[in-house]
């Protein structure tokens, strides 16, 4: 019988063991994505912040968890070795430290956060040798839709991008507000109707980075995800190129396009309708943002 | 903080409050500090649809604004009816501490009076608007327009009603202890309402009027 | 004739809500049926629904958190187990139409029918004993408080099976909550409901600040108050200050999806982000509303059982009462990716760290508290050691969250989940859960199986972890909150793991039960006789187990801090004191009814029967009136009758300590 369990736990271990291993080994994969794995400039500081924080509040908070332990381990009843100080409720010296401590580390990491805030400001450009690339970002039933104004070419849930020179973000809604956002790129910025908001990022190499829509917008949300594409500038100028080629994104096809439609296919268009942004911002182009038209035929979805 | 300190910071509080240490305070008391903290949670309110009002006043969505639609002079009849309601309430509440039947019932009629011609001043401006077009779905503006002043009105009228029902207790009742304490808070209300209206006229009509 | 309701309101074709719905009818009406035939009615009407005391009525907030914890629960093990399978070409078992009402009515229900109930009938029940003093300031007020929150609830899990409820998550933001984006009844459901409950908030505020600012025994002045009664007066103030801000907010949300009104639509000139700030403008305050009392029990329970009095009293209430102003003044930091700009951005941030120093001031003063103490390990105690262990962690993470860059990294995402979580649960619920532990034998006179109370206390703890640290990791690699899918396959061993960790927290949620059936069957081996059974401090220990309801035949004199426990140094006990006669408050309905017709608007409101909602206005005014018109709501307890109350529970002052 002993034997026999043995056997049993022997062969079900190497299973378990390779299950486990690739578990690990995804999970450590996640390090290498996200806010920790920065692409571009804007992610690498905003990752900086975000260590040198931790670093500096983890020195008071690990002591005091210690501490907690301890004094609780300490002090317990049961240990008569423990100093007794049965009435011991003030001291004046003990109240200033232990409001010199918590307010001197807000203070440096309010620092932190007032220069950080400035510094990291979306709507500032990224000084850069070249311009900034302009790309227009709207958010549309549960897809994203990006006008590159100075190229006169448009795209769906693919947004490419040159490496190395700054991209200049302006982003509105044809719909609810969501929030455009590219973990691996940097700050996300929220996407609502009839305004634009600014967003400036830039990637230092070419890569495959995921994007996604940080704020709840209905039943298709999940599936608002998107990639950014960077490529090196000669490859860029090839996209466009053959981005060219394509239908126009005439207000006919932005019409259909406004329709409510999940998990959508990388599209690119040729043309775009003359001031389309503006138009969406201004709430005077079609599928204006009041209502959800009627939805576009998709796919059928999982089990009801 | 030193003993001393405390001992001291507790007598200046103590003289403030006026409790602490003889225990519970009287039910007259508790009532109408009750109602008053009742009164700022309702300031709370109106600040919120201020708020909203400062934000969507210009936001008129290509219809009037409100220098286009307000008549002063029905504002300042409002005005006029709300503060003077407010006065015969004073003279009522005179009564009530004097336990006076009379002077109550004449207060309270003339309360109530002043009350609803303000109301029925405020409901003409309501329709007209609303028959011409520029009712409160017309814009963000007009929203938060008839909301705010709405708000007030409807207050208004809850007072209205609730006066009402007290002149039916004092009928009935008498100036009991608990109907006096409710007229007190009635008062209370009633004043309360004024000073709203004081800040509506002034930060809707007048400055939204230039 | 019935507005918009229809008979395909009723989920027929989702088995889930049918099932569940019917399930709970079933046992419902089997309750209702044990109840009737057992002739219990007459007593539960007399002795708790129509109760203005305020033990009862704390009891029975209390009772209503425990029961929502379970529905608000089921949701959280609903979302953990849909996101642990639905990756990739799997889309799991909950489409998006359902998911996103789960995750929006776990959160409405877990912040507005468990944690605010929960703290808010342990203030009820306690700070009254521990004031030295009767009864709250509008007992009738308190029935009717407490009826109110209990149609906001009914309404909630009416949506389960009449209609839907929200799809907005928990705070509805505009548009999507607007009628273009969400034209069915969910919003509707979820605005009627919390306006209604949110009411009855409100008046509890009121009445608990009027109490403690107006009514304590004779020498308590405020520097005598237990710090818990500081606690639930800073919270009490915060309700009162900002439920208003919610309450006008969602009418404005009402008018614009009721009467066409542009406050937060798209078009017409409305502003949505008008409505994110402020509905965040209450929203802070409102997560204040619930830790501040949870910073009061813990300043109890770590006293009690250090056996010493809480360390820096006059810096333990100087941070509370900053942490109270200070709730105000950081609101944006739950939008700073709306894009306000570098200043404002950077205004609110500062202000978010600073109030991290008073709260980080309190964990040190217990530290304190437990040094020179001789700490007993009881239920309550672990509760709180594990509160400061999780809490400071969770308050580490908030901190970070204020810097604005990291926050533009973070912001939704499942970090973002994990540290209100973390602060949430490692803060209130384990606060409720210590000072349910702590109270319990002082409201039902035997004190809770002890290791129950901690096998649950350390698969909640482990559960906790398991659940939410994932959710930090997952946060940190770029998921974002509310997905009913995802595509990334590096997720899904993190969300597996967080959903074990459901499993270990549900585990100690049934310890919970067990320990509350066990201690009932057991309760003859740990009868509180004498009162006090954990040598406590404050005042409510010197009542017998359970308090009789006038609580006090004579109200205590109080000389210091710590009244009782100086009674008890003080040791003899006293000459037979004088009985006067004590005026105490009869029962009313009027909660009850008015809460019935309040559901009956609410639901008449949501599906447009304007008739049935006319009937429920008149209704609930006629309550009004006849409760005006009533002259026998007190009745006088003799001088005779106190004495033998009095005597029958035998001399306890030399039992104690």
């Amino acid at each position: 019988m002993r034997e026999r369990l043995s056997q049993g736990s022997r062969e079900a271990s190497r299973p378990t063991r390779l299950a486990l291993a690739g578990a690990l080994a995804l999970s450590l994969a996640g390090c290498s994505q996200g806010v920790l794995a920065p692409a571009g400039p804007i992610s690498d500081a905003e990752r900086t912040i975000l260590l040198d924080s931790v670093a500096i509040m983890l020195a008071i908070v690990i002591p005091v968890i210690v501490a907690t332990l301890a004094f609780a381990w300490w002090f317990r009843s049961s240990n008569d070795r423990a100093t007794h100080l049965p009435s011991w409720s003030y001291s004046g010296r003990l109240e200033f430290i232990v409001w010199s401590i918590p307010a001197m580390v807000v203070l440096f990491l309010a620092g932190i956060g007032w220069v950080g805030s400035h510094d990291l400001d979306p709507a500032q450009r990224i000084g850069g040798k070249p311009p900034a690339l302009e790309v227009q970002v709207v958010a549309l039933d549960w897809k994203w839709l990006f006008i590159y104004p100075g190229q006169g070419v448009a795209s769906v849930n693919q947004l490419v991008l040159p490496a190395g020179q700054p991209v200049a973000f302006r982003l509105t809604s044809a719909s609810v507000m969501n929030s455009f956002f590219i973990p691996r790129l940097g700050s996300q910025i929220y996407a609502m109707a009839g305004m634009a908001t600014r967003l400036n990022l830039e990637a230092d190499k070419p890569g495959v980075y995921p994007g996604l829509s940080a704020q709840f917008s209905g039943d298709g949300f999940s599936g608002m995800n998107f990639n950014a594409r960077v490529v090196t500038p000669a490859q860029f100028a090839a996209w466009v190129g053959a981005a060219r080629t394509g239908p126009p994104l005439d207000l006919a096809a932005y019409e259909r396009l406004v329709r409510p439609s999940e998990n959508v296919p990388p599209l690119a268009w040729g043309a775009v309708a003359p001031d389309l942004f503006t138009h969406i911002v201004d709430m005077t182009a079609p599928g204006v943002a009041q209502k959800r038209p009627p939805p576009a035929p998709t796919a059928p979805r999982g089990p009801a | 903080m030193t003993d001393a300190t405390a001992d001291m910071f507790d007598e200046g509080v103590l003289a403030l409050e006026g409790g602490g240490d003889e225990g519970p305070a009287p039910r007259d008391i508790i009532v109408s500090y009750g109602f008053w903290i009742f009164i700022l949670s309702d300031m709370v309110l109106f600040s919120a649809l201020f708020a909203s009002y400062a934000v969507l006043a210009g936001r008129t969505a290509g219809g009037p604004s409100g220098a286009q639609l307000f008549d002063l002079r029905r504002v300042f009849a409002e005005t006029a009816c709300l503060l003077l309601s407010s006065f015969c309430c004073g003279l009522m509440s005179l009564s009530i501490e004097a336990r006076r039947v009379r002077g109550t019932y004449i207060g309270a009629a003339l309360t109530f009076a002043l009350g609803a011609a303000f109301l029925a001043l405020e409901l003409s401006e309501f329709v007209g608007m609303v028959a011409a077009g520029d009712g409160p779905s017309r814009s963000a503006f007009l929203s938060a327009f008839f909301t705010l002043v709405g708000t007030h009105g409807a207050h208004v009228t809850c007072g209205l009603i609730w006066l009402t029902v007290m002149m039916a207790q004092v009928a009935t009742l008498g100036f009991r202890d608990k109907v006096v304490r409710r007229l007190r808070c009635f008062a209370l209300f009633w004043h309360a309402l004024d000073i709203v209206w004081v800040a509506l006229f002034t930060v809707v009509y007048l400055i939204g009027a230039r | 004739m019935f507005g918009k309701l229809t008979w395909s309101a009723i989920p027929w074709s989702q088995p889930v809500p049918l099932i569940t719905g019917v399930a709970v009818f079933a046992i419902v009406l089997g309750v209702l049926a044990l109840v009737i035939v057992k002739g219990w009615w007459p007593y539960l009407w007399r002795e708790w629904i129509t109760s203005v005391d305020h033990k009862r009525i704390g009891v029975m907030y209390v009772i209503l958190g425990l029961v929502m914890l379970l529905r608000g629960f089921s949701d959280a093990i609903m979302m953990r187990s849909q996101q642990a399978i639905a990756v990739g070409t799997a889309h799991g078992w909950m489409p998006p139409e359902h998911y996103d009402q789960v995750f929006s009515a776990h959160g409405t229900i877990m912040i507005f029918f468990v944690a605010m109930p929960f703290v808010i009938g342990l203030i009820n029940f306690v700070m009254p004993l521990q004031l030295g003093i009767r009864d709250v300031a509008f007992p009738v007020l308190n029935s009717i408080s407490f009826w109110l929150t209990c149609a906001g609830v009914l309404l909630v899990n009416i949506s389960l099976v009449v209609g839907e409820f929200a799809r907005t998550g928990w705070l509805a933001y505009p548009p999507l909550s607007e009628l273009a984006y969400s034209p069915g009844v969910g919003v509707d459901y979820y605005l009627w409901s919390l306006q209604i409950s949110g009411l009855g908030t409100l008046m509890t505020g009121v009445n608990f600040v009027t109490t403690i600012l107006k009514m304590r025994a004779p020498g308590m002045r405020y520097t005598r108050m237990p710090v818990f009664c500081w606690t639930a007066l800073a919270s009490s103030l915060l309700i009162v200050a900002a439920f208003p801000i919610l309450t006008a907010t969602f009418a404005m949300l009402l008018l614009d999806r009721y009467l066409g009104m542009h406050f937060f639509t798209n078009t017409g000139g409305g502003n949505a982000m008008m409505y994110i700030n402020l509905i965040w403008a209450w929203g802070h305050p409102e997560v204040y509303i619930l830790i501040l009392p949870a910073f009061g029990i813990f300043s109890e329970v770590i006293a009690t059982f250090s056996g010493k009095p809480l360390f820096g009293y006059r810096s333990m209430v100087t941070a509370t009462m900053a942490i109270c102003i200070l709730s105000f003044l950081v609101w944006l930091h739950h939008f700073f990716t709306m894009g306000a700009g570098a200043d404002v951005n950077g205004f609110f941030g500062v202000m978010t760290m600073i109030i991290a120093v008073p709260t980080g001031v309190k964990v040190f003063n217990w530290l304190f508290t437990i040094y020179g103490g001789r700490l007993v390990f009881s239920t309550p105690i672990l509760w709180s050691l594990g509160f400061m262990v999780t809490f400071v962690i969770g308050g580490m993470t908030g901190v970070l969250l204020a810097v604005p860059p990291a926050d533009f990294v973070l912001h939704n995402s499942l970090f973002l989940i994990a540290h209100f979580h973390n602060v949430i649960i490692g803060g209130v619920v384990f606060g409720v859960m210590a000072g349910y532990n702590y109270w319990f034998p002082k409201a039902f006179g035997f004190t809770l199986d002890e290791r129950l109370g901690k096998a649950s206390f350390w698969c909640w703890l482990i559960g906790f972890y398991l659940a939410f640290m994932p959710l930090y990791v997952l946060g940190l690699m770029g998921m974002t909150r509310r997905m009913q899918h995802y595509s990334n396959p590096a997720w899904q061993p993190w969300l597996i793991v967080a959903a074990a960790g459901a499993a270990l927290i549900l585990v100690g949620v049934v310890l919970q039960i067990a320990q509350l059936i066990v201690s009932i069957r057991t309760r003859q081996a740990r009868r509180d006789l004498t009162g006090d059974p954990w040598n406590g401090r404050t005042l409510e220990w010197s009542t017998p187990s359970p308090p009789p309801a006038y609580n006090f035949a004579v109200l205590p004199k109080v000389e210091g801090i710590d009244a009782w426990w100086a009674m008890k140094q003080a040791g003899a006990p006293r000459a037979a004191p004088t009985y006067e006669p004590i005026e105490a408050p009869r029962n009313s309905a009027a909660g009850f009814i008015a809460a019935f017709f309040a559901v009956m608007i609410g639901f008449a409101l949501i599906w447009h029967i304007w008739w049935l909602a006319l009937v429920g206005i008149l209704g609930a005014f006629v309550t009004v009136l006849t409760s005006a018109w009533r002259l026998d709501d007190e009745e006088e307890i003799p001088a005779a009758e106190v004495a033998r109350l009095e005597a029958s529970h035998g001399p306890r002052l030399e039992q104690g300590a």
